[in-house]
């Protein structure tokens, strides 16, 4: 026990170093994936064909598993590779679904006597979308995120596989050492990153609960 | 009965042969071949049980539903030549539960019309203000409030306000006080009569309580089955002798007598 907490205070630089290669791995796929499914959940609101294939395709790729989602990554041009740019597209694919549902079903679930008098009053379409589904959604939208940024943050470790760096890199270096040390040395802050994450996000949400 | 098709501009609503839900299966209710004019300044309440179509002939008025057959003119023009938008704001309209906009304070959601309606901010706040008083709620203690810190009359209330707020020359009403508590329900009921009297409004209520008909209406239309059975004011109502209204005269003996 007490080598493997000397391994954690004796690398702590390069842990913390890691840490942060995680969290901007994390922050930009969140960025990316909330930028493509809020935008993409409020269009099929309104469009029943769009909402299937959406949800559908978001649904196909949450069921890869992720090391495969990398690896069929890395010959596709463009987006593909080594390295972080291809962690970065194969973490925003996972990200999508929790978000465009949570996104979709936000935008749904309200009070039937609301939408009718919004439209009663002679608000338009957009206007309903905009000054009453959406901040109505806000909460439900958030609990989304929060899911999908608990699954990057665990999926992440896994892109060290296909050198993006980050956390994983010492559980993938600890695993072909057989050290646990080494593993604990990612798993740990990887772990105390997504309860934070969870956490934070948690109070955001809970302050834009509107009874 | 008097339903001579007027067809001068002075009919604020009017029913032309309307039928809706001919060729659709939709949950909403059928009504076939209704002709009724509404004159301006009445009070005109739809009566009937549930699903007798009186929420459908409320929601063909503001297009909120599209008639299979027939023609709604509002103001001379039909429904389907408004601007559904602007027909909507020309329109108050009151729910049960009012509908009120939970994330919006109660002065926001009085202000919406004017508000889509681009008013300056100055006149939009003098008017909720005004709307609020007109409503019986101190603006002072109420402006701020959210919807779900108000009692169901008081959300109530802030439904007619919201309805007024743009001056609309038509209320729809569909059963706002249903929901309500018996001592506030008779409380608003005696309230929004004398409102009406003042407000000079042509106003088209929706409900199933024969009892408050008789409070409110300048007139009483009686739906059964998506048809108008019975249509005049509240002293001649009672003594049409039709099995539809007899079934209501006897529900009103049995809770006790009408209202004063």
């Amino acid at each position: 026990m007490s080598s493997r907490w000397e391994f954690l205070s004796s690398h702590r630089s390069e842990i913390f170093s890691a840490t942060l290669d995680h969290l901007t791995l994390v922050v930009i796929a969140m960025v990316v994936a909330i930028l493509i499914a809020v935008p993409l959940g409020m269009l099929i609101v309104q469009r029943p064909m769009l909402r299937r294939m959406a949800l559908g395709i978001a649904s196909v790729f949450q069921t890869i598993p992720s090391l495969a989602l990398f690896g069929f990554l890395i010959p596709v041009p463009f987006i593909g590779g080594i390295g972080r740019r291809t962690a970065i597209v194969a973490l925003v694919l996972y990200a999508i679904l929790p978000i465009l549902r949570n996104t979709y079903v936000g935008l749904t679930v309200i009070d039937p006597a609301i939408l009718e008098s919004a439209e009663a009053m002679g608000m338009t379409q957009s206007q309903i979308l905009w000054r009453v589904r959406l901040p109505l959604a806000l909460a439900v939208i958030l609990a989304g995120i929060r899911t999908a940024t608990v699954i990057t943050i665990g999926v992440a470790t896994i892109a060290a596989a296909i050198g993006a760096g980050g956390l994983g890199t010492f559980i993938f270096r600890g695993v072909a050492m057989v050290n646990d040390a080494v593993i604990l040395a990612g798993a740990i802050p990887a772990a105390v990153l997504a309860l934070l994450a969870d956490f934070l996000l948690a109070l955001v949400e809970r302050r834009l609960r509107i009874a | 009965m008097n339903t001579k098709p007027s067809a001068g501009p002075q009919a604020t609503i009017e029913f032309r042969a309307v039928t809706y839900g001919l060729f659709r299966s939709s949950s909403q209710t059928i009504v076939s071949n209704i002709s009724l004019t509404i004159e301006p300044g009445e009070t005109l309440v739809l009566l009937g049980r549930s699903g007798s179509g009186k929420t459908t002939l409320l929601r063909l008025i503001n297009r909120m539903l599209a008639p299979s057959a027939g023609q709604i003119f509002v103001e001379g023009r039909s429904t389907s030549d408004w601007d559904p938008i602007l027909l909507r704001r020309h329109i108050g309209y009151v729910i049960q539960e009012a509908g009120l906009f939970p994330h919006f304070t109660v002065a926001q959601n009085v202000g919406l019309v004017p508000d889509l309606e681009n008013w300056e901010v100055s006149r939009i706040r003098a008017r909720v203000k005004e709307m609020l008083e007109l409503v019986g709620l101190d603006p002072s203690e109420y402006s701020l409030r959210k919807p779900r810190e108000l009692s169901g009359g008081q959300r109530q209330r802030v439904g007619v306000a919201r309805a007024l707020a743009a001056d609309p020359p038509i209320l729809l009403m569909d059963e706002p006080f249903g929901a309500l508590d018996p001592v506030t329900r008779t409380e608003l009921q005696r309230e929004f009569r004398a409102l009406a009297h003042r407000l000079d409004k042509t106003i088209v209520f929706v409900t199933h309580d024969l009892r408050e008909a008789l409070v409110l209406a300048s007139r009483i239309v009686l739906l059964q089955s998506g048809q108008i059975v019975a249509d005049a004011p509240p002293g001649e109502f009672l003594k049409i002798d039709h099995p539809e209204v007899r079934a209501f005269t006897a529900s009103l003996a049995t809770t006790g007598g009408a209202a004063s």
